[in-house]
């Protein structure tokens, strides 16, 4: 028997019906489906559910989401709706569909947060620009984040997203063309030596291709670090234009992982949507429970190819520091350099003291300061020899 | 040759006649990407059995197994075809010294297929009179971007297009099977041409039965209690949790050790065999083991 009919129509609603809720189900993957389903027949349920989960899943991830939607949408279509609805589905499915619904409460507090004056900002850059001397460039480079107003502020995003952010290229392990090589590329030399009529071999060389590696920011988003993290984020922003791949988390009670919030191209718009994502902004810390959890669920998955890890966190952790030790050592031991911000650095007192900090203090490979614009510039620059 | 399926349940059957215990679910994706001449892509923590699937299709098909193992900077030559240089050099040389100088004929000559070199992909394609092999690609996640893009060429038109000669194209389409760790996500394009199936550690029964089948010189009781004691394990909070392949590699080093029964302190001794990190090992070692011994003991007896 063939799905015909109404099969082949409820197939198509429930294509639409994952579709909606997130998942990347096109038309062709519903023909698929209802291939696949002539095929395996629909006489058991448990076929039809496996069928369907093989041609409209690509992701473990989006398999609650599947589950859900398959016991609701067939045991009684008029409740699809409800899918929509369910708590689950907005944590766990990218909301890519969604970049303008941001809700006006949000909109409210991010402008009360970072845009004072809103409401003349052409007059106000007009005003910043003529006053944009070298020696007013130097006095909000030194300006701690902390304590400058908003139009300082403001001057100062301007300014990282002015900065031009490399990383060092890695030889990977692919060959590409290069006369100075010092491999002999033999295809590309014997093609060579035929477009001449084969009597002499020009040597072609190769040598290994390089490439960025792998960034990974982790932003403490707890009270004490929001305004640096904020402006850290801007900076990572940045990072995110000029590298291929960037990966970000924030983490104060919990990990959320904002690396899809933050590839919107305008740094306000990708900040606001992290705002939304991040539900325990200026909360408290649990550092090492945090970190547990990116290296169990997240590392093995990004750090693949030597990936540079920057935090910015104060190291005030509120737990017990044995365990934030032993995060922090694998951390370490599974990133190729591993770069501490850290805002307290900017009292010339500042001391070891907290057990937290002494806890992540011998597993980091650089430990800077973060609180300023002259900051921001010195880690644009040590990134670009790590 | 063994004709292929013709249902589900001919599927499970046939994976359980090679001694490969399957959920049915796993067997569903395979029995519509054999129907559908789709690739099967499998996803699963590390020792769940992903790679095994393939050879056991091909095993039991009576096909010829194809595999390319992935690593970052697989290219083209290592992965789809090279020339042989050192004799098309000699082949050059011979030539002019035999006074011959066309240059097309000589390049003609030179680019045939007595000088292709085949690696697996290509292999896949270009089986000539006898059945499509099975073709699995190992570990898709260790390459880099590049390369999934090259498969994706393959993987929908099945030809692969080499400039000197043109274009090769299968005859049929391979068995593929694409197995990944998730140490990165692969692209949505690849998973889109393929059908998809997350493996998951099996539950108590179907684990047991594995073991039965893989280990079968272990004492039953053992195999019980293994299955057990690493059922429980699997619910820890664990950075690597054992897969069904160390369950099997546990149950033989324990039958080699002459043990019919867990205890304690044997376990301690052989934890190596199930726990790959030291933290984990640390964790578990000690009382927590002996706890676990006892519950699992306790489930057993209940």
């Amino acid at each position: 028997m063939g799905p015909s009919g109404k099969l082949a129509e409820n197939v198509m609603h429930f294509g639409r019906l994952l579709r909606g809720a997130g998942l990347p189900v096109g038309p062709d993957r519903v023909l698929d489906a209802l291939d696949a389903l002539k095929i395996a027949g629909v006489e058991r349920r448990d076929d039809v559910y496996w069928t369907l989960a093989s041609v409209f899943l690509g992701r473990r991830d989006q398999f609650d989401l599947y589950d859900q939607a398959f016991r609701v949408f067939w045991r009684d279509p008029r409740h699809a709706a409800r899918v929509r609805n369910l708590p689950e589905v907005r944590g766990r499915i990218p909301p890519a569909s969604r970049e303008q619904e941001l809700s006006a409460r949000l909109v409210q507090a991010l402008a009360a947060q970072r845009h004072a004056a809103p409401a003349e900002p052409a007059a106000e850059r007009i005003e910043f620009d003529a006053h944009l001397t070298f020696s007013a460039h130097e006095a909000l480079r030194e300006i701690d984040f902390e304590s400058m107003t908003n139009e300082e502020l403001a001057a100062a995003r301007d300014a990282v997203a002015r900065l031009r952010l490399r990383l060092p290229e890695l030889p990977t392990r692919r060959h590409v063309q290069d006369p100075r090589g010092a491999r002999i590329d033999a295809r590309a030399s014997l093609h060579a030596s035929l477009r001449g009529g084969g009597a002499i071999i020009p040597l072609c060389r190769r040598s290994l291709g390089r490439r960025a590696p792998p960034l990974i920011a982790l932003a403490d988003v707890s009270g004490s670090m929001s305004r640096y993290t904020r402006m850290f984020l801007h900076f990572v922003h940045a990072m995110a234009r000029d590298c291929e791949r960037v990966s970000a988390f924030t983490f104060g009670t919990r990990l959320t992982n904002i690396t899809r919030h933050l590839r919107h191209r305008d740094a306000d718009a990708a900040l606001a949507q992290v705002a939304r994502a991040v539900r325990d902004w200026s909360g408290g810390t649990r550092i090492g429970a945090c970190l547990r959890e990116f290296n169990r669920n997240w590392s093995r998955r990004l750090h693949g190819q030597g990936a540079v890890v920057l935090l910015i966190s104060d190291g005030l952790d509120r737990e017990g520091a044995d365990d934030l030790a032993r995060q922090m050592e694998r951390l370490h031991k599974s990133c190729r350099r591993l770069i501490w911000l850290n805002p307290l650095l900017r009292y010339p007192e500042f001391e070891a003291k907290p057990a937290g900090i002494r806890a992540m203090l011998p597993h980091v490979d650089a430990f800077l300061p973060v609180h300023n614009l002259q900051s921001l510039e010195e880690l644009a620059a040590t990134l670009n020899s790590c | 040759m063994t004709a292929l399926p013709k249902s589900i349940d001919e599927t499970l059957a046939l994976l359980r006649q090679q001694d490969y215990v399957a959920e049915r679910s796993l067997a569903t994706a395979l029995f519509l990407a054999l129907k559908m001449e789709r690739p099967l892509f499998l996803e699963g923590e590390a020792g769940v059995g992903k790679t095994e699937v393939a050879k056991v299709v091909a095993r039991a098909l009576g096909r010829d197994l194809v595999r390319l193992q992935c690593y970052e900077g697989l290219d083209i030559a290592a992965a789809v075809y090279e020339w042989n240089y050192q004799r098309q050099m000699v082949e050059i040389r011979l030539a002019e010294a035999g006074g011959k100088t066309a240059r097309d004929e000589l390049e003609s000559g030179i680019f045939s297929r007595r000088f292709l070199i085949k690696r697996p992909l290509l292999e896949a394609l270009d089986y000539g009179s006898k059945e499509p092999p099975v073709l699995l690609i190992d570990e898709l996640d260790r390459t880099d971007e590049p390369f999934e893009a090259y498969l994706l060429e393959v993987l929908s038109d099945w030809r692969v297009s080499i400039p000197e000669i043109g274009t090769i194209r299968a005859q049929r389409p391979p068995i593929v099977v694409i197995t990944s760790n998730r140490t990165r996500e692969i692209h949505d394009a690849v998973k889109r041409r393929c059908l998809y199936h997350w493996v998951n550690y099996p539950d108590a029964a179907r684990e047991l039965e594995i073991v039965r089948c893989k280990a079968p010189e272990a004492p039953e009781r053992l195999s019980r209690e293994v299955v057990a004691f690493v059922q429980k394990l699997r619910s820890m909070d664990l950075f690597k949790l054992p897969g069904v392949a160390e369950t099997i590699d546990w149950c033989k080093a324990l039958t080699a050790l002459d043990a019919v029964a867990l205890d304690p302190a044997t376990v301690d001794d052989t934890l190596g065999v199930l726990l790959k990190y030291q933290d984990d090992i640390a964790k578990v070692r000690g009382p927590e083991v002996a706890a676990l011994v006892s519950q699992a003991k306790a489930a057993l007896a209940a």
